[in-house]
């Protein structure tokens, strides 16, 4: 078994003009918790949605538990075992919790196709189920979504992903929109997949955060990883001068 | 905690007070229009509804009501396929000439050899075409549908047309076929069993004669289309996929929900279900026209609209669009039964298509505000 879960090598990605994601070599270890820190525009959900096969990358190769992987897209990522909490969400707020947590994952009582007959009551009960786990509360899960404040919506869409985790969780900014309590109930269930050995790549702008949860920080600039250290090593103004391009681990080229 | 609960905020909330479901005001709504044209019938000495006449022996007007039955129950099948694809968060204005094309080549596979012992004077294909079995027009009309609703369907989801523009080059594609097909010419005599699709007693089939409505089966297959599809809606994999896409057409994809291939699928459907409603209409008037089904999918876009389904996609149901459909054919009868001009009811008919979607407008306003 290889000692990574996670390896990309020359990950990059053009929109057009625009080099969002440049030859990143990221690699994260099995049950390692990793940040990735870096300013608005840095490429960090660019470097997720190619990871996850949303988008289909430039170039650069990803290895994923011990293989090279070309994934067709979200769904087949997330077969393999990768489980992502997107920056926008990717919620259908006109269906209520139990839908959005079995979203393109759907139970049935009986397979026909596309005419399948879902299993509404298994799904329910596995939604109670999961949100008590994540202690999240949702008043009335039958409700449609768009009802519901930010706060308990990013909390259906972490609940879900915590539900599934398997083998790779990605949080793409989890916290962003959340009071202090429901951040405080979000890092416990970040602090529960640890103890269960289930890896992460955490995404955040809230150094505390970062450095109470992770092992490990990455740091994007303007599309480039410019840093990568232990936690240990580091500390928030060094991260900082990272972040804001006043010190570099990158050897430029010229 | 049978009573209350607290939610993320703490708040407490109180899971027995449930919101109404918008299809009860729906169903209000088309009660107190009933309501005022059975009033305005009165003042004039009359009745909407009900029967007034000594030598008939009726509670109800039966005329009356047979025709917004049928009104509705064509323009409703067509109507059904329509909201699933708004409610997919498309739209679907082909579905009027699908009716036209269709209804051309299907009758030209169910003629009759011999209409009063003579040759069939609108005979549009030789003796082989003549007195085939009912099942041979039927396949020819869900056919039709399908090809267009594919054609559709593969335009919305694998070109970046957007739905307005795709279905508005297959509404006139499909006229044009329409009047291509016999030159502008009707096609008229269908065989018997062709013609008892709509005017036989399908319900007292169905029942085994426990049960019997002849002469409506264009309602009977509408209704039964209608609960068959309500519960696709609710039940399954299909009916859940389109309302994702509808509501979120990224996160559907970020699902790994294969958002073209439903698409693909939805559209088809409208246009089989265009094709059922032709099969109807072309059965009931024994006849079909190049110029059929004009402007009927803006009917059936209105009565969605009317029902709660939203334009921009993820909110509402066929129920909605039943009781939609029936507002909308009382509404036009209605106008009828108090002598309305013609040219006023046309107008007055745009005015509700429109009134229709300003009152969606309103009612997501209304939703975004809290
Ligand atoms: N689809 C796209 N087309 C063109 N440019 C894009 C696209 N998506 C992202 N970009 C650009 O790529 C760059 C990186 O964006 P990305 O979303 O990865 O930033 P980020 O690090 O996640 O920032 P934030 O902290 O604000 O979420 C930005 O300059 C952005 O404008
Ligand atoms: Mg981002």
């Amino acid at each position: 078994m290889s000692e990574f879960i996670l390896e990309t090598r020359g990950l990059t990605k053009h929109y057009g003009g625009v080099h969002a994601l440049e030859d990143a070599n990221f690699s994260l270890r099995h049950g390692e918790h990793v940040a990735v820190v870096g300013d608005n525009g840095a490429g960090k959900s660019t470097f997720v949605r190619q990871v996850t096969a949303v988008e289909q990358r430039t170039s650069g190769t990803v290895v994923f538990d011990g293989k090279e992987v070309n994934f067709d897209g979200p769904l087949d990522a997330r077969h393999a075992g990768i489980e992502t909490v997107f920056q926008t969400l990717a919620l259908a707020d006109d269906l209520d919790v139990p839908s959005n947590l079995f979203l393109g994952r759907e139970l049935y009582k009986f397979k026909l196709g596309p005419f399948s007959i879902l299993d509404r009551k298994a799904m329910r009960d596995r939604t109670l189920e999961a949100l008590k786990t994540t202690a999240v509360k949702i008043p009335n899960v039958d409700n449609p979504i768009r009802n519901m404040s930010g706060g308990q919506r990013q909390c259906v869409s972490i609940a879900r992903t915590a539900a599934f985790a398997s083998k790779l969780v990605i949080m793409d900014e989890p916290t962003a929109a959340l009071g202090v309590q429901e951040t405080a109930q979000v890092e416990n269930i970040i602090r529960g997949l640890k103890e269960r050995g289930i890896p992460m790549i955490l995404i955040s702008h809230n150094l505390r955060q970062v450095f109470d949860l992770v092992d490990r920080i990455v740091v994007f600039r303007r599309g480039r990883i410019v840093a990568n250290l232990r936690k240990e090593e580091t500390d928030g103004n060094d991260i900082v001068s990272y972040i804001t391009g006043v010190k570099s681990q990158l050897v430029e080229a010229d | 905690m049978a009573t209350s609960a607290h939610g993320t905020g703490g708040q407490k909330y109180d899971p027995a007070k449930k919101t109404r479901p918008p299809e009860l005001n729906v169903l209000l709504a088309l009660i107190l229009i009933v309501v005022v044209f059975e009033i305005l019938n009165r003042m004039n000495g009359g009745s909407f509804l009900f029967n007034m006449r000594d030598n008939v022996d009726a509670i109800f007007n039966k005329q009356r009501i047979d025709i917004i039955l049928l009104q509705v129950a064509i323009t409703g099948i067509i109507a059904i396929g329509v909201t699933q694809v708004i409610t997919l968060g498309g739209i679907d204005l082909s579905s009027g000439s699908v009716v036209g094309a269709t209804a051309m080549i299907t009758m030209s596979f169910a003629q009759t050899a011999l209409v009063n012992g003579n040759p069939n004077p609108k005979a549009i294909f030789g003796d082989w075409a003549m007195d085939l079995a009912v099942i041979v027009p039927i396949a020819a009309a869900l056919a039709c549908g399908l090809f267009a609703g594919l054609i559709n369907g593969l335009l919305v989801a694998y070109t970046r047309i957007p739905p307005f523009i795709a279905t508005l080059g297959m509404m006139v594609s499909a006229r044009g076929a329409a009047r291509w097909w016999s030159n502008g010419q009707p096609i008229s005599f269908p065989t018997e069993t062709y013609a008892s699709l709509s005017n036989g007693d399908l319900l007292g089939t169905l029942t085994f004669g426990l049960l019997s409505w002849p002469g409506q089966n264009p309602a009977v297959v509408f209704i039964l289309l209608a609960i068959l599809f309500q519960c696709i809606m609710v039940y399954t994999r299909y009916g859940k996929h389109t309302y994702a896409i509808g509501s979120n057409e990224a996160a559907a994809r970020m699902s790994g929900i294969d958002v073209n291939k439903h698409k693909v699928l939805v559209y088809a459907i409208a246009g089989m279900l265009a094709a059922v409603a032709t099969i109807m209409l072309t059965s009931k008037n024994l006849t079909a026209q190049a110029g059929m089904g004009i402007m009927y999918e803006l009917d059936a876009i209105a009565m969605a609209v009317i029902g709660g389904v939203s334009l921009s996609g993820g909110r509402g149901s066929i129920t909605g669009t039943v009781l939609g459909a029936l507002i909308f054919s009382v509404i036009i009868s209605g106008f009828t039964s108090i002598r309305l001009d013609a040219y006023y009811q046309e107008m007055v008919k745009g005015a509700i298509i429109v009134g229709a979607v300003v009152l969606d407008q309103w009612r997501q306003n209304k939703r975004s505000r809290g």
